[in-house]
């Protein structure tokens, strides 16, 4: 009786908070000034873009509230023209948008795939005992570090279709008999933005790997050795399996960067309508065209297929992103 | 100087329940150590008394005054931890005088009792130094320093013992001893793992398992009369012998306990038990006789004096009268 | 390593390749910035002449100077307001045991994850709201949404390390949140801040998209908007030189911080990606 009296009373009682109560009405407090921060200008602006997907707003009725209600005539819209015939509008019926659509997909597999494979190779190398690691690591960090924009100017003069030295480099080693026009073709346009995006994500993806590589105990490998398992053997059923939690969640994080890509292509390969990504799309509709209804439709959907993707991602993968059990 | 009363106290976390309702009264001015397997709850305890985790439900009294809901700072408690957890980015008088300085404590005041702290455990050389600067024996020191200056009246030690060599650990388990004499109006509860420990420090010995209490007794009590089969072997070194079957049938019970020391060697006569010695201990002091009699585990007996029996010799044993140990089908004494 | 022979040049080949396909580029651009005229548009490997003329044409533009000293105004800025609220949020994170917690977590890490184009009309009201649009006030803001984030995210991982006794003792030495905050975590949090705050300070410096829609005047630019519109007489004429010198100047500081800091940045970026 007088346990139920001591442990049930005291916080209605409310005269002094115990441990644990202090502690949490710390933490809330702790947490509130980013949480208002975050809500002010992350999940208001949210709200509202999403709320404009939903109107008519354009770049002169977007300030002054003149904007009206249209439901869902962003996304699809049945129009019945006075002669009789039907057509449909909107988001989901425009074929620019799926170009965009499929362009990012598209974009984001191959260098994600491609990312991890070389990031994979790079970590083994950076994870091996040779003289000069320190900078190999360190020039492999250059890339990184180097900004988007940075990297999107140097390599679209070095792919210059006459000056380039990429394609000098190639004439002269007889690969190609003619200068090719990396971003300006439609047929090799994405090959540019995949190498340069390779280029600059793929040390971030090494780095990532690596670090799992050295949570992996060298004894492993010693023994192995002992045993005589061969390397490839040792790789395939060893170092691999005990990298999946490390790769999965670079993975992702990777793959939530390529879906929203936006600078690379929107300075590498401008025009070009066999780059031109979700991100690029909506955009143009917004600052292009002030056409802020549909744009912000577009970028919603965007916001909707990344959460899926990740809710899915989550789901399947069963990553513990948060860090909380290990 | 404090008397410490718990009072059906359990603790869960989440549908896990680790202690499982707990009664126990510590004297003022006790010395007593909570021993027990890995993951029994003796931790736990430690730390509920502290105040460092909430009581599920159940009373906690200092004094005869509940504080199940009092902040550590304010039970008047110090605590010694396993890690030291010394500051690492503050001096040793820093270390020392952390508690006092969010006090509000006069500086001379501060000066005074970490000065008389730090002289009677012989660091008042170290004051400047940082804890990195230090060796383990030292860090430990000022850890227990640090609890002094509090002016504690329960003194809380978590395994203080465990991350130090073989060597400072007898040396330190001496000075703690002394601490306890010398403060004695101050309660002392101490964790540790290690039985010998357990046996050489305490006043009284709470043994725990599965987050019940086994058995709460002085050292003497806990040898001599264990109150279970559990207590029994986690009491004493080497552990107690226990034979099954034929064997305690014939002494009525289900399980037969006896300590190495309590075997001796008797003629063919009236000997109970015969068998083959398959492995011999010198210590020395002392040495340790492996007997196997055919009843599972070989036999541990205990001769003093230099190991003279050689291996494979036949041995007629038999126990000393009034040292067998009898139990129960549920582990429970026989008396 | 391997341990044969031929792997062993097969394996020693793979690094030159690694190194030279890491570094060329950046070596290319800084040629390329000393080249003028003529020489420019020849593609060589090796430097064939050295001017400064470039980097006088660039720093000589007033704009190119403001929009240097905006960009460190801004990152710094967003950084330093990013780390305020991130270290106090992140204790909590860490240390308290609260319910809605890993809920909150994953909330913080969706934050920082989701698409920048998916607030940019909501924000652009915002910002004209508040009356800041082509004022650095409106980028500090928006950089929030990625920094402060990402910052919390980090730091997180980085508290969550702190040795729990260290913390105890201080509870039993009657410390409070805020005092094990501000005089005991703090001080052992320094290297993880700076290297939260190097990455952070990064991500602000590189953002493109906001700088690009919040800004109007050539003032008020931040440097990735700047180079990206440096143009020349006419769209066709793109002023190759300039813009190398230019990436050259707002690139070398950060490969050189990266570099200084190569081991934190790294144990930086594992905290927020590697934890499973």
């Amino acid at each position: 009786m007088s346990s139920d009296k001591s442990t049930n009373a005291s916080p209605t009682a409310g005269k002094t908070l115990n441990l644990e109560q202090q502690r949490v009405r710390a933490a809330y407090m702790f947490l509130a000034p980013m949480l208002i921060m975050l809500l002010i200008v992350a999940a208001w602006p949210l709200f509202r873009s999403i709320s404009f997907s939903f109107t008519d707003a354009t770049a002169n009725t977007i300030f002054n509230g003149q904007s009206e209600w249209i439901g869902f005539d962003n996304y699809v819209e049945k129009k019945v023209r006075s002669n009789g015939t039907v057509r449909w509008k909107g988001v989901l019926v425009d074929k620019d948008w799926w170009n965009a659509v499929w362009n990012t997909v598209r974009f984001s597999i191959v260098s994600v795939a491609l990312e991890t494979i070389l990031g994979l190779l790079v970590a083994l190398v950076l994870n091996a005992e040779f003289k000069g690691r320190g900078l190999v690591r360190a020039a492999v960090l250059i890339p990184w570090a180097i900004p988007t924009i940075v990297s999107a100017r140097m390599w679209g003069w070095m792919l210059n279709d006459q000056f380039g030295i990429i394609n000098e480099i190639m004439l002269t080693l007889h690969l190609i008999d003619k200068p090719i026009a990396w971003t300006a073709s439609s047929d090799t346009a994405m090959i540019a933005v995949l190498i340069v995006d390779v280029w600059k994500t793929t040390p971030f993806m090494a780095l990532l790997i690596l670090a799992g590589l050295q949570m992996i105990p060298r004894d492993m490998y010693e023994s192995a050795r002992i045993d005589g398992i061969h390397p490839l053997r040792v790789f395939w059923r060893v170092t691999l399996p005990l990298l999946r939690p490390a790769i999965l969640v670079a993975v992702i994080f990777r793959a939530l960067d390529a879906l929203r890509i936006f600078d690379l292509i929107y300075l590498l390969t401008p025009q070009s309508d066999s780059t031109i990504t979700m991100s690029v799309l909506s955009y143009r509709e917004l600052q292009q065209f002030g056409d802020y209804g549909e744009g912000s439709a577009m970028s919603t959907l965007l916001f909707l297929i990344i959460t899926g993707f990740v809710l899915l991602y989550i789901k399947l993968g069963r990553v513990d992103l948060s860090g909380e059990k290990s | 100087m404090a008397n410490i009363q718990l009072k059906a106290v359990r603790k869960s976390y989440g549908a896990v329940e680790v202690i499982k309702g707990v009664d126990l009264e510590i004297k003022k001015g006790e010395f007593m150590v909570f021993v027990g397997p890995s993951g029994c709850g003796k931790s736990t305890m430690l730390r509920l008394i502290s105040g460092l985790e909430q009581i599920t439900s159940g009373d906690l009294l200092f004094d005869d005054e509940l504080v199940n809901n009092v902040v550590p700072a304010k039970r008047g408690i110090a605590m010694v931890f396993q890690s030291y957890a010394l500051y690492p980015h503050m001096t040793v008088f820093d270390n020392m005088a952390f508690g006092m300085k969010l006090d509000k404590t006069s500086k001379q005041e501060m000066k005074d009792r970490v000065q008389k702290a730090a002289e009677l455990l012989q660091i008042d050389h170290l004051l400047d130094r940082l804890p990195k600067q230090l060796s383990g024996g030292q860090r430990q020191r000022v850890a227990i320093g640090r609890a002094i200056v509090r002016d504690p009246r329960v003194f809380l030690f978590d395994e203080p013992l465990s991350n130090l060599d073989a060597a400072l650990r007898v040396q330190t388990r001496l000075e703690i001893a002394k601490l306890h004499h010398d403060m004695t109006d101050v309660t002392m509860i101490y964790v540790t793992h290690d039985q010998v420990e357990a046996m050489t420090l305490a006043d009284r010995i709470c043994v725990l398992r599965d987050g019940l209490i086994e058995q709460v007794g002085t050292p003497s009590e806990l040898y001599e009369n264990p109150a279970s089969l559990f207590v029994a072997g986690f009491i004493g070194s080497p552990q107690m012998n226990f034979l099954k079957g034929a064997i305690a049938e014939k002494h009525n019970c289900t399980t037969l306990g006896i300590r190495a020391e309590h075997i001796e060697i008797a003629d063919a006569a009236d000997a109970e038990w015969t068998g083959k010695v398959v492995h011999a201990e010198d210590l020395g002091s002392d040495n340790y006789l492996f007997v196997d009699i055919g009843a599972g585990d070989p036999l541990i007996v205990r001769r003093p004096g230099k190991l003279e029996t050689p291996l494979g010799t036949e041995l007629n044993l038999r126990p000393i009268a009034g040292h067998i140990h009898r139990f129960d089908a549920n582990e429970k004494p026989i008396r | 390593m391997p341990t044969t022979p031929f792997w062993r040049y097969m394996f020693y080949a793979g690094v030159v390749a690694i190194v030279i396909i890491a570094v060329f580029p950046f070596y290319y651009a800084v040629m390329t910035s000393f080249e003028t005229g003529t020489a420019i548009f020849k593609p060589n490997i090796l430097p064939e002449m050295f001017s400064w003329q470039n980097y006088a044409q660039v720093t000589g533009q007033r704009a190119f100077a403001s929009s240097i000293l905006n960009s460190v105004f801004i990152a710094s800025t967003t950084v330093f307001c990013a780390l305020l609220l991130a270290v106090t949020a992140s204790y909590a994170l860490a240390r308290v045991r609260f319910r809605g917690r890993s809920l909150l977590l994953m909330t913080i890490l969706g934050v920082s994850m989701f698409p920048q184009i998916a607030v940019l009309s909501g924000l652009y009201e915002l910002v004209n709201f508040l009356g800041i649009y082509n004022r650095p006030w409106a980028l500090v803001m928006s950089y929030t949404i990625f920094t402060l984030p990402f910052t919390v995210w980090v730091l997180t991982t980085f508290m969550r390390e702190l040795p729990t006794e260290i913390e105890e003792a201080a509870i039993v030495d009657g410390a409070t949140p805020w005092v094990i905050i501000t005089k005991v975590f703090l001080p052992l949090l320094w290297p993880a801040l700076v290297t939260t705050g190097l990455l952070a300070f990064i991500g602000a410096w590189n953002e493109f998209l906001f700088a690009l829609t919040f800004t109007i005047s050539e003032d008020m630019r931040t440097v990735p908007v700047a180079i990206a519109l440096l143009s020349g007489a006419s769209v066709q004429e793109i002023p190759w030189g300039p813009i190398m010198a230019a990436s050259v100047i707002v690139t070398v500081p950060l490969i050189i911080l990266v570099l200084i800091f190569q081991r934190k940045i790294v144990a930086g970026l594992t905290a927020g990606g590697v934890k499973g």
